[in-house]
């Protein structure tokens, strides 16, 4: 699933209307999911963004930028709660993903669960320094489930990240009622 | 785009208060988000949120903490109640920030997930993931402490995001 955003010229009308959060584009995933959700053509006009989801699936997550898939570009590491101890803690390499991971401790597909959470892209717009991506996520299954923290790098030559690309693990698929909201943060 | 994150309301206690309730809460957005900063008027107590006043066994949650000396993870199952905290709960000496995050708190197709992010630097940091076992949307949020009151100056504000 792709979504090619417009030409944003409402941008800065929106932000002297007050706000500097904005919302620029959700997709929701139908009946049939989604092999990945994507966004295309991000402005440039945000100082950060963030993704703030609810998603089912039998894979854990990944991420790409920018139509990227060389895995030395790429760094993962996570700290989970699985309701038990001890705290479970790692690194995913590049190498092995070609992307960024997250949720590799447990996503769902339990009847009406869904793991929510929010994924942070910090300076994305930057060209002389890599990206890092934070992300608190998890899912409960009254018995089951994962608290996490995760943390990702994107190392590729700097430049702005104009897209993204969510997509579970291993050919697995984003199920019905996933939806992925992306907005944009103003720094000035 | 629209600017798309509003605050919704704030209580500031100006006198102890067992409980701290936003009702009504309108279904134009997508997700909720609750800053809170407690503090107790007797002793160290829970941080306790009920959805809808639903007080039957429909919550559960998995947790991560860290004490200052340990780090470790837990589970709750059917509780009546979502604790939004495990160790960095408000007392009557240190308040405790809390940020509470619903997704999707309003469609009527899911059950409902929280993320809760709790600190008190006298105690611990929490980091919890619970679930709401109700496909309804939610539209009144409770907030007590248990076993005790909220003291004066205690603040709760509840905001929304809109998704376009």
């Amino acid at each position: 699933m792709s979504l090619i955003l417009g030409i944003l010229d409402s941008g800065g009308a929106a932000a002297g209307a007050g706000g500097s959060y904005e919302s620029i584009a959700t997709v929701t995933v139908g009946s049939g999911g989604a092999s990945d959700v994507t966004f295309n053509s991000i402005p440039a006009t945000y100082s950060h963004l963030q993704i703030r989801y609810i998603a089912q699936s039998a894979g854990y997550g990944r991420i790409q930028f920018n139509s990227n898939t060389t895995g030395s570009n790429y760094y993962s590491h996570y700290l989970s709660g699985i309701g038990a101890n001890p705290v479970q803690a790692g690194e995913l390499p590049g190498s092995t993903y070609s992307s960024i991971v997250w949720t590799v401790q447990s996503f769902s597909t339990t009847a009406n669960t869904f793991n929510a959470g929010i994924i942070d892209i910090l300076d994305y717009t930057s060209t002389n320094k890599n990206k890092t991506v934070r992300i608190l996520q998890g899912v409960d299954k009254n018995g089951s489930g994962d608290i996490g923290l995760d943390s990702g790098l994107y190392s590729a030559t700097p430049a702005a990240i104009t897209s993204i690309k969510l997509f579970p693990h291993a050919s697995n698929t984003w199920l019905q009622y996933s939806s992925f909201a992306l907005y944009g943060i103003k720094g000035s | 785009m629209t600017a798309t994150y509003e605050k919704i309301a704030t209580t500031t206690l100006s006198s102890t208060a067992s409980s701290v309730a936003f009702t009504s809460i309108s279904g134009s957005y997508t997700d909720l988000v609750l800053v809170i900063s407690a503090k107790t008027s007797s002793g160290p107590a829970d941080l306790l949120m009920r959805v809808n006043g639903d007080d039957n066994n429909n919550y559960g949650q998995t947790n991560l903490y860290g004490t200052g000396s340990a780090a470790a993870s837990s589970r709750l199952t059917n509780r009546s109640v979502f604790y939004c905290n495990l160790v960095a709960y408000p007392s009557n000496n240190n308040n405790s920030n809390h940020i509470v995050q619903l997704q999707n708190y309003s469609n009527t197709t899911t059950y409902k997930t929280f993320l809760s992010r709790a600190n008190n630097a006298g105690v611990g940091t929490d980091a919890i993931v619970g679930t709401w076992r109700s496909t309804s949307a939610i539209t009144s949020l409770t907030f007590f402490a248990d076993a005790t009151t909220f003291a004066s100056s205690s603040i709760f504000t509840i905001y929304g995001i809109k998704a376009e």
